[in-house]
């Protein structure tokens, strides 16, 4: 069921040439170390030279991964404590969006996300990440509760966008997204928001509008999903690939065009090889973005949050 | 014809005429019930189809003539940016598209902002017109509504932003996207000066447009008809693969689901927002923070005691 990246097979192959002499090893006798250490160097080497220079669709590709680590992950390595709280009080329980209190590195926090789901079974339980209004509405609410009690609020960005749906209309998915990122915009506590996948349009967004914008080396942020915009602009979803080059979606792109604040280094391989690596960096990166802003009031928080994003695609556009 | 005196937008500018002689004599088709209508009779209709009511596309001149009191009004200008930020091109260069459009409409982007009085009180208006690169959401039309919400926060004016707009435009990628929080921004800072933002949905809004500033107004109106919606129904019809209920996403429909507070007819428009401003800035203007005055709690023992 675990599809193998295009340009990844030379990769998979190698790896699992180097699995099969593992086995036939540790079966005995056969002495394969030499051969297996040559090949692990290999595909060392070949992973760095594939992961170099990928391109915008090869991102894509990679910030969709299956394997790579997800908000349940992301909870489990980084947070203690973690009490979830559910509901908008109004419809539902979005399962598409999860959050609650937590602590990271001993502090009290807000600690909220999209959830994809991996299996059939959990894709469809957390509607692959798409959230309805009622997921807009809970992340409003966690945000309020975030700014009363002074906790600074982390988010995990990992969505294809909003669901496109009858109900989701009904009940004002746009207000909805809209509202969720005026409540970013007014907290007077920290925002630290992470693109650790894919960061669909206003569905990201309104998760996103942090004082620090973390975003990891192979994540996409975009207006439109490659295949959205091929089809729109060229008429033909065959062209996402040249789509994906035009919109300018890669962490290096948007860090040039100041809208992420850093780019979180992924492991060799991108982060779905070596998850535990990769959540320890985003650890590390979060916990310096939280750094930065100790000691900064309500209101200097609030306004400096503005201010960045009154600026959006005036400043660095060059 | 007082306005002829006052009017201080150009004439000239807004029934310009390419053609004056064509123009004479031309005939519009209306778009919902089929009828012929002489253009200068919808002209003076305000393009509403004087047989079905169907409410079409209206220059956004025009209707600043139609809103404001005496079709008087002065443009407020935008900071110009370079174009093509991303150096975009898909079938088309994007600075050929832009190019196309401003001929073909004569303005410089999707947002046009103007001031003048609306029912005696003064207010800022932003129009968004679908016949630019259908309205879409750049960074130009960003700098638009910022420009008119400044505006109104330093001249203590109303807001009255009317949509039209498929959503953020695709060719400044996440530029475009950004323009969500950055107009959200805007909201906040009229509402923290209290100052009304209203706005009018006009057909259609859809997209990111309406999944930010289009959805914050204190007054939500819509004109009758109009296609308001996040998804396109298109898009939703593919997701859902059934058939998407009658008059859904219809104005009529995000009124019954609670999503706006009413439908205005466009001939009425500019009377119900005269009288909405009046209401909304004729109470107390007090700028002292609200307070409430509660005693001090009492202290453990003698609230025991008592
Ligand atoms: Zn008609």
């Amino acid at each position: 069921m675990e599809a193998v990246l295009e340009f990844e097979k030379p990769i998979a192959e190698l790896e699992s040439k180097i699995r099969e002499l593992k086995r036939l090893s540790d079966g005995g006798g056969v002495n394969v170390v030499d051969e297996v250490v040559r090949l692990e160097g290999k595909l060392e080497q070949l992973l760095r030279q594939t992961y170099k220079d990928l391109n915008p669709w090869q991102k894509t590709q990679v910030a969709r991964h299956q394997r790579r680590p997800h908000f349940g992950d992301y909870l489990e390595g980084l947070f203690t404590d973690y009490t979830p709280l559910a509901g908008d009080r109004g419809f539902g329980d979005d399962q598409a969006i999860l959050g609650g209190l937590a602590r990271f590195r001993g502090e009290a926090v807000l600690v909220m996300g999209h959830e994809k789901g991996r299996d059939t079974e959990t894709r469809l339980k957390h509607n692959f990440g798409m959230a309805r209004p009622e997921g807009y509405r809970k992340a409003v609410r966690l945000m309020e509760l975030a700014d009363r009690f002074r906790l600074p609020l982390i988010t995990l960005v990992d969505t294809a966008g909003a669901y496109p749906g009858v109900g989701a209309e009904e009940r004002g998915q746009a207000e909805a997204i809209a509202r969720s990122t005026e409540a970013c915009l007014n907290l007077g506590v920290p925002l630290i928001a992470c693109i650790v996948g894919e960061g669909g349009s206003g569905g990201a967004v309104a998760l996103a509008a942090g004082n620090r914008v973390l975003m990891f080396e192979h994540a996409i942020y975009s207006v439109i999903s490659p295949e959205g915009c091929a089809s729109i602009l060229w008429r033909s979803p065959d062209f996402a690939e040249v789509a994906a080059t035009a919109l300018k979606l890669t962490a290096q792109d948007l860090k040039r065009l100041k809208v992420i604040d850093d780019i979180v280094a992924e492991p060799l391989g991108g982060a779905h090889r070596d998850p535990a690596k990769a959540i320890d960096r985003l650890g590390t990166a979060i916990a310096g973005a939280l750094d930065s802003l100790s000691g900064k009031s309500p209101e200097t928080l609030r306004d400096e949050r503005r201010r960045k994003f009154l600026a959006m695609g005036t400043a660095g556009v060059a | 014809m007082n306005w002829l005196k006052k009017g201080r937008a150009k004439l000239s500018t807004i029934f310009r005429r390419e053609r004056p002689t064509s123009e004479e004599v031309k005939w519009d088709t209306c778009v919902n019930c089929g009828q012929m209508i002489y253009h200068k009779e919808m002209v003076a209709a305000q393009y509403v189809c004087p047989h079905c009511g169907h409410h079409h596309k209206m220059p956004p001149k025009e209707r600043f003539a139609a809103l404001f009191d005496g079709a008087s009004y002065d443009a407020i200008g935008v900071p110009k940016q370079a174009d093509d930020p991303l150096k975009f091109r898909d079938k088309k260069k994007y600075v050929d598209r832009i190019k196309a459009s401003r001929v073909e409409t004569g303005e410089q982007d999707a947002v046009t902002v103007a001031e003048g009085k609306i029912g005696g009180i003064p207010a800022v208006v932003a129009i968004q017109s679908f016949a630019f690169m259908g309205g879409s959401l750049g960074i130009a039309a960003g700098d638009a509504f910022v420009a008119g919400a400044l505006r109104a926060v330093n001249e203590k004016s109303a807001f009255v932003m009317i949509t039209s707009s498929g959503g953020a435009r695709m060719q400044e990628g996440i530029l475009s996207l950004m323009q969500m929080p950055r107009t959200t921004v805007a909201v906040q800072m009229l509402r923290e000066a209290r100052l009304p933002y209203i706005v009018v949905l006009t057909d259609p809004t859809t997209g990111g447009v309406t999944a930010s500033y289009a959805m914050l107004g204190d007054v939500q109106i819509s004109e009758p008809g109009a296609l308001i919606g996040f998804a396109g129904p298109r898009v939703i019809e593919s997701t859902v693969r059934e058939q998407l209920p009658k008059g859904f996403q219809r104005a009529e429909y995000l009124l019954e689901h609670g999503m706006i507070d009413m439908i205005v007819h466009r001939h009425d428009l500019a009377a119900k927002l005269g009288g909405l401003l009046n209401l909304l800035m004729g109470g107390r203007r007090d700028d002292r923070p609200a307070q409430l005055a509660l005693p001090s709690p009492a202290k453990g023992k003698r609230a025991a005691a008592n």
